[in-house]
């Protein structure tokens, strides 16, 4: 029964975005629609989790725009997400990125992976 | 008229729609149901007709149901409904009854048998509020007073503890959002009464606009 469930959704997963985990930085193209026009907002953070599996996954990115903390969650199949780039790989021991936070200004940087 | 049809709850799952909007669905899988039988007003008093839904294991048959679904000339279903308000000239015995009778944007009534939660207090049962925990309260989960004293008899209908769920309950209104007639699964936009695996009537909406 489980397995029909995924069968479903099969056909509506995305398999074209870059692998991409906690701690990384990531341009997230929005697709954004505005009455009868749609245009792309790019989002660009560091991703602080991706929860659950299947067609239900989502990941959640988090930026600071003047002086205030934004997260946004995107579903990572919704195909209102034009494009993901990932622009920068980030060395973190953890999964959920919560103490980003508490964290600001220097505190609040990640080392790269090279 | 009404559209019916039997099935099972498989479970629950999220889909996009057109636009790009996450739709959480109910996955109702219905086979080919049958009709067992049809009644009409001069026979029965009524008009209606009977399907069957789910062969029922053999040695729980009983020989009156094996006649009755030799009539249509099938093997006894384990989930058996009738339909009212239906034309029965459209139906032949034996007929198979699928999917494919509802489309997409359709308004449909689900009933099922509700998950059984055992004998609860009121606040679970009928969304009473409790008590202050502290303070000396002493008074935390219970029913509260079970009305006039000169009445000298609690009224029917009073809430208090008991059996909650394991009824049958109907939702109304929910809506198609996607027919799979290859793999004979309904898409319901929302929930269904029961666990999974349980038995459901979909109905065309009463109360449709």
């Amino acid at each position: 029964m489980q397995e029909l469930l995924h069968e479903i959704t099969k056909d509506q997963l995305r398999t074209d975005h870059p692998t991409f985990r906690a701690g990384d930085t990531l341009k997230v193209h929005v697709k954004v629609v505005e009455g009868t026009r749609e245009r792309i907002q790019v989002f660009e953070g560091v991703v602080i989790k991706r929860q659950n599996g299947g067609i239900s996954e989502t990941f959640t990115v988090r930026k600071v725009s003047y002086g205030v903390g934004v997260e946004r969650t995107f579903p990572l199949h919704s195909p209102r997400v034009a494009k993901i780039e990932r622009t920068r790989r980030g060395k973190v021991r953890q999964a959920k990125l919560y103490y980003l936070r508490n964290l600001r200004g220097k505190a609040a940087r990640i080392k790269e992976i090279i | 008229m009404t559209k019916s049809i039997l099935g099972r709850k498989v479970g629950m799952t999220q889909i996009f729609s057109d636009n790009g909007e996450l739709v959480p669905v109910t996955v109702i899988q219905a086979e080919p149901n049958v009709v067992l039988q049809k009644k009409t007003t001069e026979n029965d008093g009524y008009d209606s007709i009977q399907l069957g839904f789910a062969d029922q294991k053999a040695n729980r048959v009983k020989k009156p149901e094996t006649g009755h679904a030799k009539k249509a000339n099938t093997t006894p279903k384990r989930y058996v409904r009738e339909v009212r308000n239906v034309n029965t000239d459209d139906y032949e015995l034996g007929q198979e009854v699928k999917v494919d009778l509802f489309a997409e944007g359709d308004a449909i009534d689900v009933t099922g048998t509700s998950k059984g939660k055992g004998f609860q207090g009121t606040i679970k049962r009928f969304n009473h509020s409790r008590g202050p925990e502290t303070h000396g309260s002493r008074y935390h989960r219970r029913p509260g007073t079970l009305g006039d004293i000169n009445s000298m008899h609690v009224f029917k209908g009073k809430d208090l503890p008991g059996q909650m769920g394991g009824n049958q309950v109907t939702i109304q209104n929910l809506e198609v959002v996607k027919v799979d007639a290859e793999r004979n699964l309904l898409l319901v936009k929302g929930n269904v009464p029961g666990a999974k695996k349980s038995y459901v009537q979909v109905q065309s909406a009463v109360k449709a606009n």
